[in-house]
Order: C-alpha cells, then structure tokens, then sequence
C-alpha cells in the first residue's frame, strides 16, 4: 500500500492540521509516513504545499517525484493546479473551490473551475459553503479531508479516530461538529466521483 | 517500539535532551528555529533543567555555549546557516581550544533560498574549521546523530557540527527514541591554557587540531553511518551525502542499484573508502545538497582516469535543492511530469498580514519621501523586508542583519541625504547597536526607522531580545534623546508619522524613529491563549 498526497494552499489556511490527522491516523495502523511542510517565509500569505507521504514500506524521500502523486487535495482551487506535474495519470485531484483572493492578479474563477473540470478525475466541492451549513466555517479543512478519504488507502474510521485525537482537547461539541464535517466532505465525493 | 511523529529539527532537540545537554543557544532563523523552540516547550527539558532562552544573536549563543562547554557540561547551539557568519570567529577558534564538555553545533542551510537570502553550504565552514561534521540522512538519524554527538565531540574534543538542510529540517517521520543520557557534573578543564588562544598557546593547539585529522578521518571511516556497497556493475559509483541518500534510494525501490554506492553522513571524507570505490568504478557521481564539496574533494585525490560527476560537471544543477527527479535524471534514468501547470496560475508571494504595523510605517515613509528621487532606503531582515515588493516597494537593501544601519550611514557618508534605515526591533538587538554607535560617533546624517512589533514574528514569534529595551539602548549609544521619537504604527496617526520623519529627515545627525505595535500575529496567539486560560483556568 502506498498514497502519495500533495497538500497545497494558501499560508494561514492551516493544511498542516489536515496533515497531522491523517499522520495520527496513519502512525496508530504502524504505517510508514513521511511528511514535508513549508515553514518560513511562505507563511506569510504565499503559496504552501507539503508533501505527505504513506507506505506499508519504508519510504525513501521526503518529497513526491514528478507524476508520482495519487491526490492532489487543495484547499484552494487556483493551488491544486499549481502542482499538476506531481500528479500521476491516474491520480486524483480533490479541490476547494472556494478562492483566497490576496493578490490583486487573481485569475477569474470561472476560469479556474473551468481548468480544474478539464481534468479526467476531480472532485470539487465548496468546502466552505458546507462547512457552514454544518455551522462553523472553520471546519472546512476538515470538509477536504472527508472529500480526499475516498483515495486515501486508510479506512475511513482510522482518520475520524483521528480527529477525535487531534480535537479532543478542545471538548465534545467540537469533535462532533469536526466528525460532521468529515461526514460531509466525504459523502460529497463518494456521490461525485 | 514506539513512534514519534518528528520533525526533522524536532528529532535533533529531542536526541539533545536525551543525549544529556545542560543548555542549547540559539537565535531565531529559518529552518533552525523550531529546535530551541521544541526544548522550550519540553516538559522533559523542563523537568532536567536544560536552559533554553534566546540569544542575542548566534556570536553570543556559539560564545555562551562554549562557556557551558568549558563548564564541563554538555551543549548544543542552534543556528540557520547565515548564521553561522555571524558566528564564525567563535566557531573557527573553538576548534582550536577544543571542548570540555561535549558541544554540538547544528546548523541549518537553506539550497534553494526558501527563506534565506544565499544557499552557502555550512559543510565548507567545517572544513575550515577542520572539525567532523554529521550529515544526517533521515530523521531517525538526525535523533541518533545528535544523541551520540556529544560522546563524540568528547572523544575527539573539538566541537562537532551536525548539518542538516531545509528538507530534512521540515519533514516529519517516525522516530524511536534511545534511553535518556545523564547530564555532566560541573567540572573545569584539566588545563587552565586551553581556552587562552594567546599566539604561543595557540600555535600549540593548532598543531594539536592538525595532528587530530587522521583520528577524525578514522573516526569517520568506521562510523556506522557512513555505508559503503561493493556493486556488481564496475562502470559506475555513486557517492550519496545526507539527504542525497533518499533521492537515490527512491530511484532503486527494490534496493536493486548495481552500481557501488557510498553513502556519506560523517565526514570528514575518509580517504580509505575512495580508495576502494576507485578500484571498483570506471565514473563517480557525487550526489550532494549545497555545493560541490565532495566533488571539489575527490576530483583533487582520485587518479585522472576516473571520471567525477556531479554539481560542477552538469549531470546535477549547480544551484538548487536536489530531488529525486533530479537524481533520476543524473542517474540516466526516465523520469515522468503529470499535466502542465495551465497559464492562468499566477504566483502567490508571500505578503505583510493584513493590519500590520510595518504597512503603516511604509505608507508613511513613502509619502515623506515622496518628493525625492527613490533608492533611499536601506533595510534588513525580517517581516518588512517583504516591503521591497508591491503596493510599497519603499526598500532598495537587505544584505545581512544589522545591514541596514551602517548601509545608510555608509551611503550618507558618501552624500546621499536623506539616508533612511529600516531595521526590526529584535535585527536591531541581533546587530543594529554597533552601526548605530559607528553613525553616532561619526556624526552621520541618517534616520533609523525601527518598526518594533515586539517580537521575532517571520519566524513565528519568537521573544525579542530588544523588548522594553530599545529607547534606552539608543540613549546609551549616544543618540541625542529629542531626536529618538516614539509612534504608534495606525492609519490614525497617518499625518503624524509623516511630520515626524519630515522633521526628522531635517535635523543633521543621527535620528531614531520607533514605531511601536504588537505583531498581529502574536496578538492573536495571545488572545487565544487568554482564552483558553479563561475557559480552564485549571491548565
């Protein structure tokens, strides 16, 4: 078993918490991981990736070779497109298409979508809009998640035992709405695949 | 066993808490920073003592390391490479004195400039110090390398260098940990000349330090992280150093390489396993983050009939971050690239948070300048070096820490009037106060901006040396106190920053204009962090 996962967005947007939940998820089921962030700099509203990485074998480098990538999961529809060339002909990508709009050059978002929709397998789902509905905004990182899981080779159960790990400190009601979140996203893609 | 999901630098603090520090040293600079933070925030280190507040600068860590070390206890002091510069005449002689207690210098360079204004190799300032330095290939290693090094810098009593780069710095994996080492007792050095470089003394050491090479070399030679594979194919040797190892590695999943490989993780590089890789291959190809250390190193003792490849000879980029790709390609192997990146995609830079002070300090400083010609303005490192770049494009300099004062004054030295410096508060503490003592002293006609936002905030919000400190540190260099002028950074005051910098652009001498307001970043960690306490306040 072996998923390779660019995870790409915005500085601030917080893809790093996606990340330590399939990471918790990933190190309970003994799996090899390796994950590389982005720190420094690009934190300041520029463009972040990581590479997460997670094999029943020992994995070699800490970043994905070109076309190696299953999924491309982005909270931000103008990043996933950005690292089109990690992507393997069969792979995945898994989108937000809610913008973050902070540079004064950024590209219609019909435009966008439109490229995104060229893609041959995609979902794209307002992570937001949803994450709304369900009643708090912020949850929409976890929204994604629930979107990716389809083409992530981990049981979905594992990742929401993750969340509760990641988010148990911050009490019940927070866990729910998380679990709710995940729920959400991942119905989303089984239906639109 | 039990995993930890490490970063990188979160595995080397871990291995330095376990492998018995009494102290780390650091200053703040990307990708270093998270190891001093990562001791800070230990209960463990907490539990066991281990001192880990900021420095002033890495000349002032390296400095107080060396003290702990002379202490007879155990040390690591932290920096990005940069940093190193500034630490380098207490890095260069330490090697000369030698260690008492173990000290570790881990270092942190940056190829490909992803927060850094250069990609210097520290491997080279090892070599100049001709002290042994580690280059972890994984994060595993960087644990074990860190834990064992100050055995090691014991043993061969010289400071040891563990070097990593950005990639292995930010890049979590598993991690198991070894058994917890004790702490050394306080105990001075057996010879009270060791420390004393006097010219007599240091000739003695030096030839000392010359004499131990060989032991290095050896040490390096039977080190279980440097591996060497016999291949089957004669035409073609690999050396892999660091992180290199894992691109190669990933080219050859099934551990299936035919070539003869030598993984390189300790130098410095021991002749005697060249000597066995030249019997064995026809080319050599050096696979190496930096610069082409190894390269230079083994085209100057490998016969002329071997072929050396790498960074210089054009199988690898010379500048740059390697990847598997890369080594793929040198390796003559087929490489594959998903869909273009479609050509509406527009680069995303990174930008001052919106509500920033430093956004108001430059809209001010670019109206009071407005009238006239550009390229006044002299800055530095940290977040308003982002000034540089659109809507503000006030800044026309950003060389080194401290820079900007001395530039400024330099270049009113020469008649560029107005001459304005724009410096951080904790880049002012890390070097600013001796170029501000140079203008004072000189009478130079120049205004210093320091936007102070309490904090080291580009990488992440760090305490600042400087806080509290910064009217009184320009008093006491000299600075007339009428002419050190205080303001609050806020679209409200707009008017009142612009009078002031015109007023102070007129006055001939040395003006320090601060401008005062907490990062807002660090005001939201604070905030939440008020929150928390309020909703338990049992935590």
């Amino acid at each position: 078993m072996k998923t390779d996962i660019i995870l790409a967005g915005v500085g601030g947007q917080g893809i790093l918490s996606i990340a330590s939940i399939i990471g918790d998820a990933a190190i309970n089921e003994n799996l090899y991981l390796k994950q590389a962030e982005t720190h420094g700099m690009s934190q300041r509203g520029g463009a972040v990736v990581s590479h997460l990485r997670i094999a029943d074998t020992e994995i070699a480098a800490d970043l994905i070779p070109m076309g190696k990538a299953d999924l491309i999961l982005s909270v931000e529809p103008m990043e996933a497109l950005r690292y089109l060339p990690f992507l393997s002909p069969k792979g995945y990508v898994v989108t937000n298409t809610t913008p973050f709009i902070n540079i004064p050059n950024y590209p219609e978002l019909n435009e966008i979508l439109a490229e995104i929709e060229k893609q041959p397998r995609f979902v794209a789902i307002d992570a937001d809009k949803i994450a709304a509905e369900i009643g708090n905004k912020r949850a929409s990182n976890v929204v994604m998640l629930g979107a990716a899981t389809p083409f992530i080779d981990i049981e979905p159960e594992k990742i929401e035992a993750g969340i509760e790990h990641i988010f148990c400190k911050k009490g019940e009601a927070v866990v729910e709405m998380n679990l709710k979140a995940f729920q959400a996203g991942r119905s989303f893609a089984l239906e639109n695949k | 066993m039990q995993k930890n999901l490490f970063l990188g630098v979160e595995a080397i603090a871990q291995g330095a808490i376990d492998g018995g520090i009494s102290g780390v040293y650091a200053y703040p600079g990307t990708p270093s920073t998270e190891i001093t933070e990562f001791i800070q925030d230990s209960e463990l280190a907490t539990k066991k003592g281990i001192r880990s507040k900021w420095s002033a600068n890495e000349k002032t860590a390296y400095e107080a390391a060396l003290g702990m070390s002379y202490a007879g206890k155990r040390t690591m002091v932290c920096m990005k490479h940069v940093g190193l510069n500034v630490a380098a005449d207490a890095f260069i002689n330490s090697a000369i004195t030698g260690i008492n207690g173990g000290l570790v210098l881990t270092v942190a360079d940056d190829p490909s400039m992803h927060s850094s204004q250069n990609e210097q190799d520290s491997r080279f300032y090892g070599k100049f110090a001709m002290i042994p330095v580690l280059e972890p290939s994984n994060q595993q290693e960087a644990y074990d390398m860190v834990r064992e090094g100050f055995e090691l810098s014991e043993q061969l009593e010289v400071p040891v260098m563990v070097r990593i780069t950005t990639r292995l710095a930010h890049s979590r994996a598993g991690v198991v940990r070894n058994t917890e080492l004790e702490q050394n007792a306080l105990q001075l050095p057996g010879d009270p000349s060791q420390f004393v470089l006097l010219p007599a003394i240091a000739r003695k050491r030096y030839k000392g330090l010359l004499e131990k090479q060989e032991q290095f070399e050896k040490a390096a030679k039977k080190s279980e992280y440097n591996l060497y594979k016999k291949g089957e194919d004669k035409s073609f040797g690999i050396i892999a150093c660091g992180i290199a190892y894992n691109y190669l590695l990933e080219n050859y999943p099934e551990d299936d390489c035919p070539y003869t490989v030598f993984k390189l993780a300790q130098y410095p590089v021991p002749q005697k396993i060249l000597d066995k890789m030249a019997k064995n291959c026809e080319e050599v190809l050096v696979l190496e983050e930096g610069y082409p250390v190894v390269e230079e190193h083994i085209k100057a003792v490998f016969k002329k009939d071997i072929k050396v490849s790498g960074r210089l000879s054009g199988a690898l980029p010379r500048d740059g971050e390697l990847n598997a790709d890369l080594v793929a390609k040198a390796l003559g192997k087929e490489t594959q690239v998903g869909a273009d990146v479609p050509g509406l995609v527009v680069n995303r830079p990174p930008a001052l948070c919106q509500g920033c002070g430093h956004q108001d300090m430059y809209k001010a400083l670019n109206e009071s300048l407005d009238k006239y010609t550009k390229g006044r303005v002299f800055s530095d490192i940290g977040c308003y070096t982002l000034g540089a770049l659109p809507p503000y494009k006030s800044i026309y300099s950003c060389v080194d820490m401290g820079a900007s004062v001395t530039m400024a004054k330099g270049a009113a030295d020469a008649g560029l009037i107005p001459a304005v410096a724009v410096i951080g508060d904790s880049t002012f503490t890390h070097s600013g106060i001796t170029g501000l003592l140079d203008a004072v002293n000189d009478g130079s006609n120049i205004v210093v901006v320091i936007s102070d936002n309490e904090s080291v905030s580009m990488t992440g919000g760090q305490e600042s040396s400087a806080l509290g400190k910064i009217e009184s540190i320009c008093t006491g260099v000299g600075v007339d106190p009428k002419h050190i002028r205080v303001l609050t950074p806020l679209k409200k005051y707009h008017e009142l920053m612009v009078q002031t910098f015109e007023e102070e652009i007129a006055y001939e001498g040395v003006s320090v204009i601060v401008f005062r307001r907490e990062c807002i970043q660090a005001a939201a960690k604070r905030l939440r962090k008020q929150k928390k306490m309020k909703d338990n306040p049992n935590k």
